[in-house]
Parts: C-alpha cells; sequence; structure tokens
C-alpha cells in the first residue's frame, strides 16, 4: 500500500514549493544588481563618466565608451524605427491574413530568435567586409537595426492593433484617406505603445556584446566620424571583466550599464501602462 | 495615389525583416558550408579543432553546446514554471502586476553581466565546493538557466491565463484544489505554450555567447564530468573571430551556419507549436 | 429633387449578403427614416452610400447615385466629405473638443487660424453645443457626456459642410433629454441637409421622418411617408414590426 498525501496537504505543500522557487528567481535578480551596485557605486564620480580612457581602461573613465554606445544605439534606432514601425503599419492596416501576412510575421518571428553571434558574423562578413564600411559605428548600428527590428516590428503591430477600429471608421466617414487615418489618427493614438518598443530596442542595443564586438569593433578613442571604430559600453565591460584589466572599474562600467537598463525598462514599462490603461 | 504610393514604399518596408533573415542566411551559408564539404562530413563531425593546421572537426563544441543547454533546460524549467505557475494562479492581481516587470527584467540585464557574476560569485564557489576548475558546465549551466528564465515565465504565463476560466470554475465545482486544478488541467491546457516557451529558452541558451565565454573555461574537448571545463560552437566563433583568417575564418561561419540551422529549426517548431499565424 | 438615387444595391460580407436587390430614392431636405430589427441591413445601407463598406473588404454590385452622379465616379474622400455619417456611440477622437472638429476641415482644405475658428463655431451653433463648450474647446473631447459627445460628432461631420448626413441610431445609447435636443437639432438642419436617419426607435422615426423605409434581413420590405407606414403599413411583417410582434 502506498502512503497518500491527501488534496489539501498536496495544495500546501506544493504552494509553498512555489512560493520559494518564485522568491528565489527574485531574490537572484535583486542580488545580481544589489552585489554590483555594491561594489561599483564607489567608482562612479563625473571624472569616472567624463575622463578619457587611459592604460587599457585601468586608469581614467568610461566617456568615449559612453559616447561610443550613444552613437551606436542612436544610428540603430535611427534605421530600425521607420523600418519596424513601417512594417508593422504594413502588417496591420494593409494586410488582413494572407501570404504575404504570414511570410512578413515569419520573417519577423524567426529573426527575434536569432542569436546575438549569428548578427554578429553576419554584420562582420556584410557590413564590415562585403560592403566596406570596416569597423565602425555605421557597422555596429546597422548589426543592431537587425537584430532590434522584431521588437520593434512586433511592439509597434501591438501598439496599432490596439487602436479602435471606430478611430479609423469616423476618420475614413469624415473623407480622409487611408494615409491621413494612419498619419493623424493611427500613428498618434498609438504612439506610446510604438515608444515602447523603441526604447526596449534601446535597451537591448545598450546590453549587447556579441553582435557590435565583431561590427564596431574596441578602439578606445573618440569617435570623429561615423566610420570611426569605437568600443560600446558592454563591449568595455567585457574586455575589463574577461582580461580581468580592472576589477574596480568593471564594476564602475557595469554599474552605468545597469543603470542605463534599469532606467530604460522603467520608462517602458510606465508608457506601456499608460497605453493599456487608455486602449485595453 | 498619395495613397497607393505610401502603400507601394511601406509594403518594401514591410519586407525589411524577412529580407535581412534572407542575407543573414545567404552570406552565413555562403561563408561556411563550402568548407564543411572541402573538409568532408565526416572531419567536419569529428573531435579534432586545429584550425590553424587544417583541423576542423567541431563535434566537441556541438556536445559542449549540448551539454550546456541541457543543463540550462534542467535549471530554467522547474523555476520557470513555477514563477509561472505562482503568479498566474496563485497569486493577486497587484503581486503579478509587481512580480511579472520584475522578472523580464532579467531579460533585460545584458548576457555580459551575467558572465561577470559568474566569474565572481559562482565560478569561486563552485571550485571552493566541489573543486576543479570552477569554470565549468555547472557555472555555465546555471547561468544560462537564469537567462532563460524571462522566456520561460512570460511566455507559460501568458498561455496560462489564456486558459479560459471556465475550467478553473468546472474544477472547482468537482471540488478539485487549486493545486489538483493546475496539475491535471490548467498546465494540460496551455501545453503548448509552455512547450514554446521551453524551446525558444532552448534557442536562448544554445546561441548564448559572452555570458558562456566567460564561465565555461573553453577547454577543447569533451567535458567528463560537470565540473570541467567546456567549450561551445558559440564560444569557438566569439573567442577566434577576431584573428582567423582563409579557411579558419570560414570555419568559424561553419559552425555559425550549423548554430544557425538549429535555431532556424527550433523558431519553426516554436511558431508552430503555438499555432501563431 | 432626388438626393441619393440606389439602384439595385446588392452588398455582400464574404458569403454573407446584407443587402438584396435594395432600390430607393431619397430626396432632398428630408429627414428619411429606416426602421428594422437588428441584422436587417439597415447599417450596411448607410456603409453603402458613402463606401465606407470598402474598409471592411465587403463587395457591392448595383449602383448609388448621389446628385444624379455615380459615388464610383466620385472620388472617395469628396463623397465621404458630402455624405456624413454619424454612429451609434459617440466616439471621440483623442484630444481636444477642437481638434476634433477641426479634424475633418483640415483633411479637405488649408484654413488659416481665424477661418477655422469661425467654422468650428459655426459647427458647434449648428449642432446646438456652442453654450455648453465654449468655453472647454481646449479640454480633452472625452471629459464630455454621452450627449455632448455625440453632438460633438454632429458639429464634427457639420464642420465638413456635407450635403447628406446619415446618423445609424445616434440616440440608442442616450437619455430622453439629450435625444430630445438631437431630435430638434435636426429638425433645424433639415432645411440646409438631407438625412437618413437608421433608428432602432419606431416612435423617433414616427416623430421626425418624413418619410420611413422598412427593413428586413436585407430586404426593403416597403417605404412610404411616416404617417402612412404607422398607421396603415402594407406589409403585415412591417405592422408586426411597428406593434412590437417581433424583432
Amino acid at each position: 500500500m502506498t502512503f497518500r498525501i491527501g488534496p489539501r496537504t498536496s495544495q500546501i505543500i506544493a504552494y509553498i514549493l512555489l512560493l520559494v522557487m518564485t522568491s528565489i528567481t527574485v531574490i537572484v535578480l535583486f542580488f545580481i544588481i544589489v552585489y554590483i551596485f555594491n561594489h561599483g557605486i564607489g567608482q562612479l564620480s563625473l571624472e569616472f563618466l567624463t575622463d578619457r580612457t587611459r592604460e587599457m581602461g585601468k586608469e581614467g573613465g568610461i566617456f568615449p565608451s559612453i559616447i561610443g554606445t550613444l552613437l551606436v544605439t542612436m544610428f540603430a534606432i535611427a534605421v530600425a524605427t521607420p523600418l519596424g514601425v513601417g512594417s508593422a503599419v504594413y502588417l496591420v492596416e494593409y494586410t488582413r491574413g494572407g501570404l504575404i501576412r504570414r511570410i512578413i510575421s515569419f520573417g519577423a518571428d524567426c529573426l527575434a530568435g536569432v542569436p546575438s553571434i549569428i548578427f554578429g558574423l553576419f554584420g562582420f562578413i556584410f557590413f564590415v567586409i562585403k560592403l566596406n564600411l570596416g569597423w565602425s559605428i555605421i557597422s555596429g548600428g546597422l548589426t543592431l537595426a537587425v537584430m532590434i527590428l522584431p521588437t520593434v516590428i512586433r511592439t509597434a503591430e501591438e501598439a496599432i492593433k490596439a487602436v479602435p477600429h471606430t478611430y479609423r471608421e469616423i476618420s475614413y466617414s469624415l473623407g480622409g484617406g487611408k494615409l491621413d487615418t494612419i498619419v493623424k489618427v493611427v500613428l498618434p493614438t498609438s504612439l506610446p505603445g510604438i515608444l515602447t518598443g523603441i526604447i526596449l530596442g534601446i535597451g537591448r542595443a545598450v546590453g549587447e556584446t556579441a553582435a557590435v564586438i565583431f561590427t564596431a569593433g574596441s578602439a578606445l578613442g573618440i569617435p570623429t566620424s561615423l566610420f570611426s571604430s569605437t568600443r560600446t559600453l558592454a563591449v568595455h565591460f567585457y574586455i575589463l571583466a574577461r582580461e580581468g584589466i580592472s576589477m574596480p572599474k568593471a564594476y564602475g562600467t557595469a554599474t552605468v550599464l545597469i543603470i542605463i537598463i534599469l532606467a530604460v525598462n522603467f520608462i517602458a514599462y510606465r508608457l506601456m501602462h499608460r497605453f493599456i490603461a487608455r486602449y485595453y | 495615389m498619395k495613397d497607393k504610393i505610401a502603400e507601394n514604399i511601406l509594403l518594401l518596408i514591410a519586407f525589411s525583416a524577412i529580407l535581412s533573415l534572407l542575407l543573414i542566411t545567404f552570406f552565413i551559408f555562403q561563408q561556411g558550408i563550402p568548407l564543411i564539404f572541402k573538409t568532408g562530413l565526416h572531419n567536419f563531425f569529428s573531435i579534432s579543432w586545429s584550425p590553424t593546421k587544417g583541423g576542423f572537426g567541431i563535434l566537441s563544441m556541438i556536445i559542449g553546446s549540448l551539454m550546456v543547454t541541457a543543463g540550462a533546460l534542467v535549471v530554467g524549467i522547474p523555476f520557470g514554471l513555477a514563477c509561472a505557475v505562482f503568479l498566474a494562479e496563485f497569486s493577486s492581481p497587484t503581486i503579478q502586476k509587481t512580480l511579472k516587470p520584475i522578472i523580464e527584467l532579467l531579460a533585460g540585464i545584458p548576457s555580459v553581466v551575467y558572465g561577470f557574476i559568474g566569474i565572481v560569485i559562482l565560478v569561486p564557489f563552485i571550485r571552493e565546493t566541489f573543486g576543479g576548475p570552477g569554470f565549468s558546465v555547472l557555472a555555465a549551466s546555471i547561468i544560462l538557466g537564469i537567462m532563460i528564465l524571462p522566456t520561460i515565465v512570460s511566455i507559460s504565463y501568458d498561455s496560462l491565463l489564456a486558459v479560459p476560466n471556465t475550467y478553473r470554475e468546472g474544477s472547482y465545482a468537482l471540488g478539485a484544489t487549486k493545486w489538483q486544478t493546475v496539475r491535471m488541467l490548467l498546465l494540460h491546457a496551455a501545453r503548448s505554450g509552455i512547450v514554446a516557451g521551453i524551446i525558444l529558452g532552448m534557442g536562448r541558451a544554445i546561441g548564448e555567447t559572452m555570458a558562456v565565454i566567460m564561465i565555461a573555461g573553453n577547454a577543447l574537448k569533451i567535458p567528463g564530468s560537470l565540473l570541467d571545463s567546456v567549450r561551445t560552437l558559440t564560444s569557438t566563433i566569439a573567442l577566434e573571430l577576431g584573428y582567423a583568417a582563409g579557411d579558419h575564418r570560414a570555419a568559424l561561419f561553419a559552425c555559425g551556419s550549423i548554430l544557425f540551422i538549429i535555431i532556424i529549426i527550433l523558431n519553426i517548431v516554436a511558431i508552430r507549436v503555438t499555432g501563431r499565424k | 429633387m432626388i438626393k441619393v438615387a440606389i439602384q439595385n444595391l446588392n452588398l455582400f460580407y464574404d458569403t454573407v449578403q446584407a443587402l438584396k436587390n435594395i432600390s430607393l430614392d431619397i430626396q432632398n431636405n428630408e429627414i428619411f427614416g429606416v426602421i428594422g430589427p437588428a441584422n436587417s441591413g439597415k447599417s450596411s445601407l448607410l456603409r453603402a452610400i458613402n463606401r465606407l463598406y470598402e474598409i471592411d473588404y465587403a463587395r457591392m454590385t448595383g449602383r448609388i447615385l448621389l446628385d444624379g452622379e455615380d459615388i464610383f465616379n466620385l472620388p472617395v474622400n469628396d463623397l465621404r466629405r458630402r455624405v456624413g455619417l454619424i454612429f451609434a456611440t459617440p466616439v471621440v477622437l483623442p484630444g481636444s473638443v477642437y481638434k476634433n472638429i477641426s479634424y475633418g476641415p483640415k483633411l479637405h482644405n488649408t484654413f488659416k487660424k481665424n477661418e477655422l475658428d469661425e467654422r468650428v463655431s459655426t459647427a458647434l451653433h449648428a449642432a446646438n453645443l456652442w453654450d455648453e463648450v465654449k468655453d472647454r474647446l481646449w479640454d480633452s473631447a472625452s471629459t464630455l457626456s454621452g450627449g455632448q459627445q455625440q453632438r460633438l460628432c454632429i458639429a464634427r461631420t457639420l464642420a465638413m459642410d456635407p450635403e447628406v448626413i446619415m446618423m445609424d441610431e445616434p440616440c440608442s445609447g442616450l437619455d430622453p433629454v439629450s435625444t430630445t435636443k438631437i431630435e430638434a437639432t435636426m429638425l433645424e438642419l433639415k432645411k440646409q441637409y438631407t438625412f437618413i436617419l437608421v433608428t432602432n426607435n419606431t416612435k423617433q422615426a414616427a416623430r421626425i421622418a418624413d418619410r420611413t423605409a422598412f427593413f428586413l434581413s436585407g430586404e426593403l420590405i416597403e417605404v412610404d411617408i411616416s404617417k402612412t407606414i404607422f398607421t396603415s403599413p402594407r406589409d403585415q411583417r412591417t405592422d408586426d414590426y411597428i406593434r412590437g410582434r417581433f424583432g
């Protein structure tokens, strides 16, 4: 005869188990952030943020990497936003079911699952070598643009879908054309949702390493043009940590990275919720 | 007229994602596949990797990738499912609203940060507790397991929420407890989403690069135990691309091709399973 | 004078036929009532006249003439400007009262600031809303009450300078006071405009429509002077509907 646990008891055991496992997950997250901050906050100072990097990162600050991150990310967003939002508009406003829609959706879904090292390989062979753009902000930016494209498409698609159909009917019934309706009613209404996707894209671009190290390179100077090679914060942090150049500087850089990521996620979260509260 | 032009421009833009995917496929394969045939399938899937001397066997890396991925799933699936079930079925809306973004934040933390945490905490811990170098299959599995959590939690949670409430009510009406309902009914009803989440998590684990490089040790051999050092397909690419040339570079793209094929298959399976159109 | 002529109109949503061989003439400056139970094709009729059915990917056969001209020979934007449509539930676009009213005019023309102000105020006056919102033109339109929102929608349509105004159960969600206000507005405005009023409320059609048509399952059962329809209909089904025996 086997020992049987009653349904009430198993319910309690399951609840406790789930609670413990969920707590562990949350604690791990907080632990990571707190641990990095604990060791890194002390490194932060105006000099650290505005000083040039000296002796491969052993001395000085991270100013060139901040500029590099900013430029590469901005370039990526500038390319990915029109492509992503345009794709989403086309998907929602111009197709209903059908083969074209399935192909485009499939493309975005698959692209979303491609690992960053593959983007790195692709960007390296295509932008850096075949298009002869070299290790540069442009190559890095274009590679990241392709990488964040699915995020922008999917978020914008959801946001545009959430615009009530009646808004479009009103606009059409007032004699608005399709383009008028999209530009004057659909896009302004879905703007917070679209921005959420772009901001999430920024977050991914800022934290990315594998896809940029082989496309933007790891030069330490302050970039002089879009064709300059540059070292983003994430790459700089990777090199500091892996090559053991300076642990304190690594913690400092990681702290800056995490602060950016937290801020980006927070903004995206707030925007999304304002949007959801209004339209769902 | 104006509308027609706009529609055509948008159509063109809309193909950017699929076009990128095709370009990526084309260039990775064009650079990598010829070398596989040049080397011969038999040699390519052997264990001798000495790229500067013309040895392009990737077997140990494939095994390495599979081992850390399997390890990541062992860590990620139970915790991921537990979080999803706890959030969807056992917590109040307030707790859901607080915890869900917190867990999703895990996905936003850059992989280099995970790798770093691995170096400074996990690796020394493993070295002191279990012996060995610390840089190991075990370390990589744990860190990757944490990294794929958000994927599994998000997708499983959404598919649990998508189960109609009438199912729950029906089950409670028959006298089932919450846990019985979850175990016997909801997990079953939401299984396609859960499976898709796990497959996508698997894709993330097998494709992860920087975190793995930092903590797996990267030794070129098939690991004998969980505490041995291991090298994956992704880490080989990232470690050697900086200086590789000629056939060596082609061999790295060949690794990329294999990885890419695995990922695309996983993606297609996941898309199929969820039945997303 | 015939304003809108409908000839052998059929409308299909995929395989469902929403309108079956409808022929109707609507006179200038009349309020033309359309009654019938749910799914009788009343709303489809309106969506055919301003070609709004096209955004639902429906299919139409037959002809509709506006002032003797085939609506398919008119640019669709121009058609929809000339034939306004008010929906059952007032839908205000995000943004201020002023922005809502000026949306239509700005689509069709460029205006100087004062011309646009003029249009907005005229439209609001005509819709009997000016006194209530003149101090709140820049407030979000969604802060208005339901009845005010519906009159805002009427003003928004009037601001485009239409010729025909179609209303799809405009009072279905409103209280009696708001309903009276809107009916009074329509009676005033019919000197300048032609109204097509789809309504669930047979009493409303009897009160204000000059002529009324009864629709059932996509077919036009009969059309006549409202008084005749509501006192001595020719068709038994019309009689049943009006007396509330079904629908």
